[in-house]
């Protein structure tokens, strides 16, 4: 945080979901939500010890009575490896490429085979493989046979929820291990614009409050983004965006999706705040002009300010290559101390600790609808949304330990 | 209605029943004698076509779309009989691009109007018609866009490219798309065409398509033809090489519509014309799907070949294992424990 002015501010009152004072390893994995099922645990060791493996949720919440269950934990830590590539990876072959026809063995051997696969599969993975499988094959039939619904987005709402998210979900728990506080100041029916600061080169930050907001909410809800142009210019991200839910930040598309009942998320900041240098980290920039409060006073929804705290040091963004952005049709050319430096390697985001936290909802239908056309209360709302962002911005980093645990 | 006279500039193929028929070109002043001397009273629109294929090419097309409009609609200015018009437009005044709304509405205006092509046909033609209601307003006007039309007989530009055996794309891109039947689309110009029922309204502009969208990769998925995907500066050569060699009209608004796709709002269609159409977009492509004939990877196959799949795995054990208790999954891992 640097020389970012601290102001001093009241303890809030509301409890830290999720967090026990002592952030020990066990108290993570603790309050967390309870379906973790097909959670793959970290790649290269980057998680704390006790990196949650599916059966354990309970267990690791609880104080460590005798050496046993650490020494299954070890256990588990093995086995786990084989069994999460089988949840995350079955589906992912039944992506867009995905269009051959399977190798079909004939009838003779297919008792043979299917015994044999069971023993080894039965040895390597734990129970309810077969479950898993007869899941993933059902799956993997109405992709390829394209009996699958999409909205008028392109928001696919199946493809997100069973390999999207299970992309991102190791990100979120595990490198990234974002804490969530004040989930439940988004409505449980109904539309809600969530309003949140946007940093960190590249939208990982919109990405992972989608994964906050399907994972912990309990209605799991689906957040939909409001995403640059830029985004839908660019093949397969726009292919991926739409798919995942999101759509372009207009009044129409947002007005559309709040009065169908959605939670929208938009980032006011847009590549202002995205590619702003990192020594201008935390310090909100200009939000547009208040278009979002407009549109959220039009359809009369609540709006939630959310924060977001880490995701500014992931690429540490120290210069700008502006002729090379220009070149390439960028906003921005980030030059980081690992980037373009190293090459792909330099495109690693650093493993910061991240605190996501929701604010109290504003409530927006106390005014008419005709408020929207009022600039001084849409000024006025902007700023007071934007001020609670900061503000718990600068809490939250008061809090922060460091920037990696 | 008692009479409905059909005039086009080539002779019908199909007899057209008790309908009679005059072998007029709309270009032409003689479409205002026909009007007069008929005492017309209902206009219906429905030569702002898309298809340059066969005689002529573009410069023909354009000329019958936008100089065949004004002569008619000078014509229709000129008799004082008519009462209502009825064109058929296209959802492709919208254009497709990366920056406008996912979801158009009637009222709203594309970023950048259409370039060229059919959809700036539409565009100018929409303009004239929009002149015209402001010179006659006792006329009811109405405008249909129509989303892609698809039946059993096909002939639109996109219907021809799902004939295609394998589907070029747009590499990285996965349009949506809307599609209406050839059924709905004549029973909206029927009703149309005749007296607004009680509490809706006939006359405006209104957006026509199926209810729910289809992706690109789904439809190519159920029509069982694979896609294959090309770069974008390669697939406007194969357009060009596709458009001289005739195999279909793979024009530039074509190529745009699938990169970017189209989706329009239809409330305006439902709540103020009253109209719900009879199929939706994907009973729409089912239809179509059917009129075809098998692609190179039929569904039902692969559906087969995953489901001998699934049999493989074993059912009492699938079973067994569904109704899995704590202590189950326990005694798993007790005998991981010992294995590992």
């Amino acid at each position: 945080m640097a020389d970012a002015k601290v102001i001093p501010f009241d303890e809030d009152g509301r409890g830290r979901r999720g967090r026990t004072p002592s952030r020990g390893a066990a108290g993570r994995g603790g309050g967390r939500h309870g379906d973790r099922r097909g959670v793959t645990p970290s790649r290269g060791g980057a998680a704390p010890l006790g990196s949650v493996a599916p059966d354990e949720g309970a267990l690791a919440g609880l104080p460590v009575a005798d050496p046993s269950p650490a020494a299954e934990a070890a256990a588990e830590a093995e086995r786990v490896p084989d069994s999460a590539p089988d949840a995350a990876a079955e589906p992912s072959d039944a992506d867009p490429s995905a269009t051959e026809p399977e190798p079909t063995p004939g009838p003779g051997p297919a008792d043979a085979l299917s015994t044999v696969l069971g023993e080894v599969a039965g040895r390597l993975l734990d129970g309810g493989w077969e479950r898993r499988a007869a899941h993933g094959l059902a799956f993997l039939r109405r992709r390829l046979t394209g009996e699958y619904q999409v909205d008028e987005f392109g928001y696919d709402r199946e493809l997100t929820e069973q390999v999207l998210m299970s992309v991102m979900r190791p990100l979120f728990n595990d490198y990234f291990r974002v804490d969530v506080v004040g989930i439940e100041n988004i409505p449980a029916t109904g539309g809600a614009l969530v309003v949140a600061n946007h940093s960190g080169t590249l939208p990982l930050d919109a990405l992972m409050t989608q994964v906050a907001v399907h994972d912990l909410h309990p209605e799991r809800r689906h957040l939909r983004l409001l995403a640059a142009d830029l985004v839908f210019m660019l093949p397969v991200v726009n292919e991926l965006a739409r798919k995942a839910g999101h759509t372009l930040a207009c009044t129409e598309d947002a007005q559309r999706l709040l009065e169908q009942g959605e939670v929208v998320g938009v980032m006011p900041e847009g590549f202002k705040g995205l590619g702003k240098p990192f020594s201008e980290r935390y310090k909100l920039q200009r939000f547009g002009r208040g278009g979002f409060v407009s549109t959220a006073l039009r359809t009369q929804v609540p709006i939630v300010p959310c924060s977001i705290v880490g995701a500014e040091e992931i690429y540490p963004m120290v210069g700008n290559s502006r002729t090379l952005a220009r070149l390439l049709g960028l906003p921005y050319f980030p030059i980081t101390p690992f980037f373009p430096w190293l090459g792909p390697l330099g495109a690693v985001p650093l493993p910061t600790k991240w605190t996501i936290q929701f604010g109290e909802p504003i409530p927006t239908d106390g005014h008419p609808p005709e408020a929207a056309e009022d600039p001084m209360l849409v000024f006025n709302l902007t700023d007071q949304v934007r001020e609670t962002i900061q503000h718990t911005l600068y809490q939250l980093l008061v809090k922060r330990r460091s920037v990696f645990f | 209605m008692s009479r409905v006279i059909g005039v086009d500039a080539i002779l019908p193929e199909h007899p057209l029943g008790r309908a009679e028929f005059v072998h007029v070109d709309i270009r032409h002043p003689v479409i205002g004698k026909v009007l007069a001397e008929n005492a017309v009273d209902t206009v219906v629109h429905m030569d702002v076509s898309g298809t340059p294929l066969g005689s002529g090419g573009r410069a023909a097309v354009k000329e019958t779309n936008v100089i065949g409009t004004m002569q008619l609609l000078g014509a229709c200015q000129k008799a004082p009989t008519v009462r209502r018009l009825v064109v058929k437009s296209t959802t492709s005044v919208y254009g497709s691009a990366a920056r406008d709304p996912a979801v158009f509405g009637e009222t709203m205006l594309p970023k950048a109007l259409p370039s060229g092509g059919f959809a700036k046909d539409a565009c100018e033609v929409e303009g004239y018609v929009r002149g015209f209601a402001r010179r006659r307003p006792d006329v009811a006007v109405a405008v249909l866009r129509f989303a892609n039309i698809l039946g059993t007989a096909g002939g639109t530009p996109l219907a021809d490219y799902f004939s295609l055996p394998v589907l070029p794309s747009v590499l990285g891109y996965d349009p949506r798309l809307q599609f209406v039947h050839e059924d709905d689309a004549i029973d909206v110009l029927r009703l149309c065409s005749l007296e607004p029922r009680r509490g809706t309204l006939n006359s405006g502009t209104f957006n026509i398509a199926g209810a729910g969208v289809l992706l690109l990769s789904q439809c190519a998925r159920r029509l069982g033809r694979p896609t294959v995907p090309i770069l974008p500066p390669a697939i406007t050569w194969l357009g060009q090489l596709m458009r001289a060699t005739q195999v279909t009209d793979f024009s530039k608004e074509q190529i745009r519509l699938l990169t970017h796709g189209r989706v329009v709002d239809t409330t305006q269609m439902r709540e103020t014309l009253g109209f719900a159409p009879c199929y939706s977009t994907a009973e729409a492509f089912d239809d179509f799907v059917r009129g075809r004939g098998p692609g190179l990877l039929p569904p039902q196959r692969l559906a087969e070949a995953v489901d001998r799949v699934a049999g493989l795995i074993p059912q009492d054990r699938a079973a067994d294992h569904s109704g899995a208790s704590p202590s189950g999954s326990a005694r798993t891992r007790e005998e991981h424990t010992r294995h590992g």
